[in-house]
């Protein structure tokens, strides 16, 4: 090429530049993780995004099909090991719907509070990482103390702070104590609105993160339909769909709850949403406190479910099948299904097929982030590079589940 | 279908669906049926653009949710995809289905929602799935410059390659796997029901008796162990080893004394 032309730019006056190529990761803080995004900038506009994902690809699903249903289930725990529970929730669910087994009403409303729990853990994470991403500080630090006293609770529930493997077929590993239920009621009474509209007092009318967020990265309710959103992204573009609310699992029919939906389909829009889902968490945990019937926590088929410790010591029957249990595991009848739940990010589902053995043939899971992430490209164009941190913040994007 | 005893989320009724769609996509279809409460049709390769366009349009189902690879190495076309669709004003679920071979391309539906980008590519990266048609079909989750498709049946859990960072090149390398022990997978049939598979050592049972060919010296002394009672031969397997070692002591003890006489 003898005679090297720039190409015009838009943005600048009289310097020509042509566009570069920057890489966004896969080390980088507001990347949530290993996102290698390669950028195509026009000046500090955006004018393509090509997000390389994979970098944490650990093969889980390849993994769940060499062990059995049970041994694979800690497994969840680690996709999205930002809200735990939510994952399991879905695995859980989906064993059940093959087997057809019943769960105590105990169990399901345990698995709904702390599914909420998890939601509120979740959402103070993402909601104190998109604003620091957006530039403050002290926001995050108030939020993290909320995340604390969930991990506490979760501890005292299933003896694991982040990594429960709690939520089990056919019910839930153990009881917890009256005394942690007496506890989660006072601090959803008390602290838990305390420092969360603190928190929410610096942020929701701030005027630079206003800035920031309104009106970036706006997004239609047809795009988001066809780009296969789910939770708070399709809930921020103005679509009230919630499949607790129209698909309810476990206890879900039997709570009151509102569903917020956003106006203009913009990061704030999406932030927002988030924050008002953390107050209807804590109004369903509330009434699931109030409703907390007493029984078992986990079904007494034999079959799936181990026999407790104590019984084990004066049955021999109970022995047999603690062992069996734990050795060979159940066989779930062949079949397929696909079970979706609202996890905190969005719709995580598990499409599982059984050939009838204690190990699943072929166990997808469907990430919420994977969708998300994939219309980043058209979400982001025509956005000032800055604008890429809180339209990834919005998304709420998680490696482990991302990636698998 | 029996009662529904389990509590995972429940969608609007199956009731007449099956039918429907069934006699709206036409000759589209290869198989359909209703189990565990899922919709799931099967239909043909090339016309499923088609199928999902009439479901799109026609029948609500607005968005794409997933699209997911599973491999049946014994089937002729080994691969299925299923794609899973999500119709919000109806508020259902069904799961189109077709099936492929490695070298036979599935059309894409990248012309009906752009989300299928990324899923056909994962399908593609996963199981070597070819989606005529998407433009974009690079590898996904897999590293760069990876070989092969992991999730395939045949594909070892290990892998074939791993990764170190090498302190005297200053640099990842890759080298072949190595492994100090085999990976162990048990399988839990019981020999007695369910096993379809040939212990180690029955094969012998079911062959015609050889002529006792005159036993290499080395093995000479293991020889009569094994030949008097045949069930023992049986023993050397996995895990039926523990159940038939108890067996074999009895006729055991007699034997090493006669070796050593």
């Amino acid at each position: 090429m003898s005679q090297f032309q720039l190409e015009q730019s838009p943005t600048t006056g009289d310097e020509v530049i042509s566009n570069y190529t920057i890489n966004f990761g896969p080390q980088h803080p507001a990347a949530h993780g290993v996102l290698r995004m390669v950028m195509e900038l026009d000046g500090e506009i955006i004018e393509r995004i090509d997000p390389h994902v994979g970098l944490l690809h650990r093969g889980t699903e390849k993994l769940i099909e060499h062990k059995t249903y049970l041994q694979a289930l800690p497994y969840f725990d680690r996709l999205d090991y930002c809200s735990p529970l939510g994952m399991e929730h879905s695995y859980v669910l989906a064993i059940e719907k093959l087997l057809n087994i019943e769960v105590p009403a105990r169990a399901q409303y345990l698995r709904t509070m702390f599914a909420e729990l998890t939601r509120i853990c979740n959402h103070m994470l993402n909601l104190g990482s998109h604003v620091m991403d957006v530039g403050a500080m002290t926001p995050n630090l108030w939020l993290f103390e909320i995340r604390e006293d969930c991990l506490n609770f979760f501890e005292r529930a299933a003896g694991a702070r982040m990594h429960m493997a709690w939520f089990r077929p056919g019910g839930v590993h153990q009881d917890v104590p009256e005394k942690l239920l007496v506890d989660i009621g006072e601090w959803l009474d008390t602290r838990l609105p305390r420092l969360f509209d603190d928190a929410m007092s610096l942020v929701v009318d701030n005027r630079i993160f206003k800035q920031r967020n309104v009106d970036i990265a706006v997004v239609s309710k047809d795009d988001a339909v066809r780009w296969g959103f789910s939770g708070p992204m399709i809930r921020g573009s103005g679509i009230p769909w919630d499949l607790r609310k129209s698909q309810p699992y476990d206890a879900y029919a039997a709570m009151d709850f509102e569903v917020p939906v956003g106006t203009r389909g913009d990061c704030y829009d999406r932030f927002m949403v988030r924050v008002e889902e953390v107050r209807q968490s804590a109004r369903i945990m509330k009434q699931c406190l109030a409703e907390m019937p007493s029984g078992p926590v986990a079904s007494s088929d034999r079959k799936v479910v181990p026999p407790k410790r104590a019984e084990m010591k004066s049955s021999m029957e109970a022995l047999i099948h603690h062992f069996k249990l734990y050795t060979e595991g159940f066989h779930v009848p062949a079949g397929e299904v696909y079970v979706a739940t609202e996890s905190p990010k969005g719709e995580f589902g598990v499409y599982l097929v059984s050939d009838g053995s204690n190990k699943p043939y072929r166990c997808k899971i469907r990430p919420t982030a994977f969708s998300h992430l994939q219309a980043m490209d058209f979400m982001s164009r025509g956005h000032m590079l800055p604008d890429a941190t809180a339209i990834l913040g919005a998304i709420d994007v998680v490696f482990g589940e991302c990636d698998r | 279908m029996s009662t529904v005893l389990h509590s995972a989320p429940k969608f609007a009724s199956n009731e007449g669906v099956l039918d429907t769609l069934t006699g709206a996509l036409g000759a589209c279809v290869v198989a359909a049926r209703e189990e565990y409460g899922e919709v799931v049709i099967t239909v043909a390769r090339d016309r499923i653009e088609d199928a999902l366009r009439e479901l799109r349009d026609n029948h609500e189902y607005q968005q794409l949710m997933e699209i997911a690879g599973a491999d049946y190495p014994d089937r002729a076309e080994r691969f299925e995809v299923v794609y899973m669709l999500l119709s919000l004003t109806r508020n259902h679920r069904v799961m189109v289905k077709v099936c492929a071979a490695e070298n036979t391309p599935v059309p894409t539906v990248t012309t009906l929602w752009p989300v299928a980008g990324w899923l056909e590519r994962e399908v593609y990266d996963m199981y070597g799935v070819i989606f005529a048609g998407n433009k974009d079909l690079r590898r996904i989750l897999t590293d760069y410059g990876f070989e092969g498709h992991p999730f395939r049946k045949d594909f070892p859990l290990t892998g074939y390659q791993e990764l170190r960072y090498s302190e005297e090149d200053k640099r990842v390398v890759y080298e072949p796997v190595e492994l100090a022990q085999d990976l162990r997978s048990f399988d839990f049939m019981s020999p007695w029901e369910g096993a379809d598979y040939v212990l180690p050592g029955d094969e012998k049972a079911a062959a015609p008796p050889p002529a006792p060919a005159p036993p290499p010296p080395a093995a000479a002394k293991e020889a009569p162990k094994a030949e008097p009672k045949p069930k023992a031969a049986k023993a050397p397997a996995k895990k039926t080893a523990a159940p038939k070692k108890a067996t074999a002591p009895k006729k055991a003890p007699a034997k090493p004394k006669g070796d050593k006489a």
